[in-house]
């Protein structure tokens, strides 16, 4: 028998896991290039690391999806931040760790982490 | 924390056509590849494109791949999920552009719909309560019982809202949960109808099979409005997967509290139990379902009383169709003023319709109320297959009747319809071709209600099999001008004598075939000719010129009716022709007509 902040809790808990079936407009894009390149240099534990920052910060209006070869195997893992109205960004060499910064500052906050930027490399 | 969701359509067509196998595949193969962490695999209920099944969709990406086979999992498992690379030919082709399509919101069938009874069908998975709830299940119940809004409040906002009954005869919602509130009784029933009878129409099955809560949360919202702590479900039991998901959804709801003793916490008690129809169409006849329900034999009674006065074991109870229901809590959340801004002036809301016949995109839609037939058929439901022409629509089944070229831009609502002589019904919808003989398809409506009668008064029992015969002589090309006329009288005289719904109503099909489609009625009558080529006993089948005297035709007669010499022209015996066509599927140089 469940009270209803328990069922509150259950919404909220779900709802975190269900926002990757979301496919709504106007939302923030992150691609991650998911090729054989990238998923070599180690694309998926950064694929998850962004889910799972994004799932916890229950960021509703952020899709995380999978992209073929970019053109830059060497660079990868590559990641790239489309937020609608601004120029695309795009992130190099990302691991886990960059990756929750790369939520926490730029998509949250709005600061472009610039020393994982491509144009460093 | 999944990074992907694989969503298998586990409807009634997809499941017809192996999706259960490719669900189970999708795990094994997810499971050898240890990506069963990363991944989940779920079974929904149905997308609504039944015609291109089984379909599933992946995401985050949304792609909606379609005509799958099991042998094409392993495919998307390496492609997709491991590679990254959507696999493009096996992903939905809109069927204007013959482009392929990556995801099912981009597609011309979903962008022209609006889902709120369907809203869940096709995303969540009908097993797991929890994900009910992440798309705000329970909400509208959680604002009634925690004293947001009275009884009275449930049921103003229905009737402000405008919902009218989707279960054919479009009674105001609100003005019913009114009446079974005012009636007295020390106890009250709430029922759901979804015997779901009328051919071609399967719109209340996928509604609980994709999202059994969502009706459950709606009776127990009606529970709390109108005084009751009972309710029934009244579904056939050849909807097997439906029936399936209902029983998991009623224990998942126990066992969280959301149906049982003190919900939630709070004085509020209802429960719900099934009843499984044994599939005749009077038990979707209001009086009958409750009659059955009672465990009797499942005739109708005259009304009134009404079933808000005197119903389900002679108390006060309210009936609502499937469909109705899964329109409340949204109602009840979003407010009845979001409701009534969508569609005309006294039919708000959407509906849904099951696309059948002679159409591209066979399926489930849902559309708001004032689309018009054109956008229905040629936007969503992609046109007419095979280059031919839009004859007629066949809305409200058996009890409705057809909507021809002329009012192919009607605006879709409930009064429109029945100035037309058609019917909303409860959302069957079947499409018709020049190739489809319309007294034909007025006998194949009667066949249907003659066999389904429950033989209770005569008007119905005898005066439809009547009807019938007409047509019968009619299509055999042995009826006369005066039949004609007779046959019109007894439809009326059917109408106005029968007990129920079912006897006043199954002239309609003929009553609106003879309304647009007298000539070919005359055609049958006067010329002995069916002029779309479908009555079997007006054609003739005759060898022209274009013959080369090849004999092909001859050796496949299975009656010795062609006979000839070689290279030069055969013909068709017409005493011993049985009209079975197998001549002119084997001729190569079409030199068999049939007229
Ligand atoms: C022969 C016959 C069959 C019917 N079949 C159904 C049915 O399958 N489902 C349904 O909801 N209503 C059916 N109805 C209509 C019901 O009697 C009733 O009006 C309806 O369930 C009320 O619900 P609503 O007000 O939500 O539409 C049928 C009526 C007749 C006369
Ligand atoms: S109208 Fe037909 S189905 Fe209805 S009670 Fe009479 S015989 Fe039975």
């Amino acid at each position: 028998m469940k009270t209803i902040a328990d069922i509150m809790a259950i919404r909220d808990k779900m709802q975190s896991q269900i926002i990757v079936r979301d496919n709504s407009d106007g939302e923030i894009r992150v691609v991650v290039g998911m090729a054989t390149c990238g998923i070599s240099a180690g694309a998926r534990p950064v694929f998850n690391a962004l889910v799972d920052e994004v799932s916890t910060r229950q960021l509703k209006n952020v899709k995380i999806t999978r992209a073929g070869c970019l053109g830059m195997c060497k660079l990868e893992p590559i990641v790239e931040v489309f937020i609608p109205g601004q120029e695309k960004v795009t992130y190099v060499h990302v691991d886990a760790e960059k990756a929750k910064q790369i939520v926490a500052n730029h998509i949250v906050n709005g600061n472009v982490v610039t020393e994982y930027l491509i144009t460093n490399v | 924390m999944y990074r992907s969701h694989i969503l298998v359509c586990g409807g009634t067509g997809c499941q017809s056509n192996k999706s259960q196998t490719i669900f189970s595949e999708f795990k094994k193969q997810i499971e050898e590849k240890g990506l069963d962490k990363d991944i989940q695999v779920v079974m929904t209920g149905c997308f609504g494109l039944c015609s291109v099944g089984p379909v599933v969709i992946v995401y985050p990406e949304g792609a909606f791949y379609s005509g799958l086979t099991p042998e094409d999992v392993t495919e998307i498992v390496e492609e997709h999920l491991i590679k990254g690379r959507l696999v493009t030919h096996l992903l939905y082709k809109d069927h204007a552009t013959t482009q392929a399509v990556k995801a099912l919101s981009d597609t011309n069938f979903y962008k022209k719909q609006t889902r709120v009874a369907l809203r869940n069908c096709g995303v969540i998975n009908p097993e797991n309560i929890d994900e009910y709830i992440a798309y705000d299940g329970y909400q509208a119940l959680i604002k009634c019982l925690s004293g947001d809004l009275s009884p009275q409040d449930v049921v103003d906002a229905l009737k402000k809202s405008g919902l009218r009954g989707r279960g054919g005869g479009g009674f105001p919602t609100g003005m019913k949960w009114q009446f079974t509130k005012d009636a007295v009784g020390d106890i009250k029933y709430v029922c759901v109808n979804a015997d779901e009878g009328d051919p071609g129409a399967f719109m209340d099955r996928s509604v609980l099979e994709g999202d059994p809560h969502a009706v459950l949360e709606a009776m127990a919202i009606a529970g709390y409005a109108i005084g009751s702590n009972k309710g029934y479900i009244y579904v056939r039991a050849e909807y097997p997967i439906a029936v399936e998901r209902c029983k998991i959804a009623i224990k998942q709801a126990k066992e969280y509290g959301l149906l049982g003793q003190n919900i939630l916490g709070t004085d509020f008690c209802f429960d719900i139990e099934i009843r499984l129809g044994a599939g005749a169409f009077v038990c979707g006849e209001e009086t009958a379902l409750m009659t059955s329900i009672e465990g009797n034999r499942g005739e109708p009674r005259p009304r009134p009383p009404f079933p808000a006065i005197k119903g389900l074991f002679g108390k006060p109870t309210l009936l609502n169709n499937v469909e109705t229901y899964a329109n409340v809590a949204q109602i009840i959340l979003k407010g009845a003023d979001w409701f009534a801004s969508m569609g005309t002036a006294k039919s708000k809301g959407t509906k849904v319709f099951a696309l059948g016949g002679k159409i591209t995109n066979t399926g489930l839609v849902e559309i708001p109320m004032g689309t018009t037939l054109r956008q229905v058929i040629d936007d969503i439901g992609g046109g007419i297959p095979n280059g031919k022409k839009f004859k007629a629509a066949q809305t409200g089944g058996p009890s409705g009747g057809c909507i021809p070229a002329e009012h192919f831009d009607i605006a879709i609502d409930y009064d429109n319809l029945i100035s037309i002589g058609s019917m909303m019904g409860s959302g069957g919808m079947i499409v018709m071709d020049e190739d489809n003989c319309m007294v034909d398809i007025a006998k194949f409506f009667l066949t249907f209600t003659v066999d389904e009668s429950c033989g209770k008064c005569t008007p119905c029992r005898i005066g439809n099999r009547r009807l019938l015969e007409y047509l019968e002589k009619i299509t055999s090309g042995n009826a006369t001008m005066q039949d004609l006329d007779d046959m019109e009288k007894l439809c009326y005289y059917i109408k106005e004598n029968s007990l129920c719904g079912l006897g006043q109503t199954a002239p309609n099909p003929v009553l609106s075939t003879l309304r647009y489609f007298r000539d070919e009625y005359i055609a049958h009558i006067v010329d002995k000719k069916c002029p779309a080529g479908v009555c079997k006993s007006l054609l003739q089948f005759t060898i022209t010129d274009a013959c080369k005297g090849c004999s092909a035709c001859s050796r496949k007669c299975p009656v010795g009716a062609i006979s000839g010499e070689i290279k030069s022209k055969f013909t068709i015996d017409q005493s011993k022709c049985i009209k079975c066509g197998a001549c002119i599927e084997t001729c190569k140089f079409n030199a068999i007509v049939k007229k």
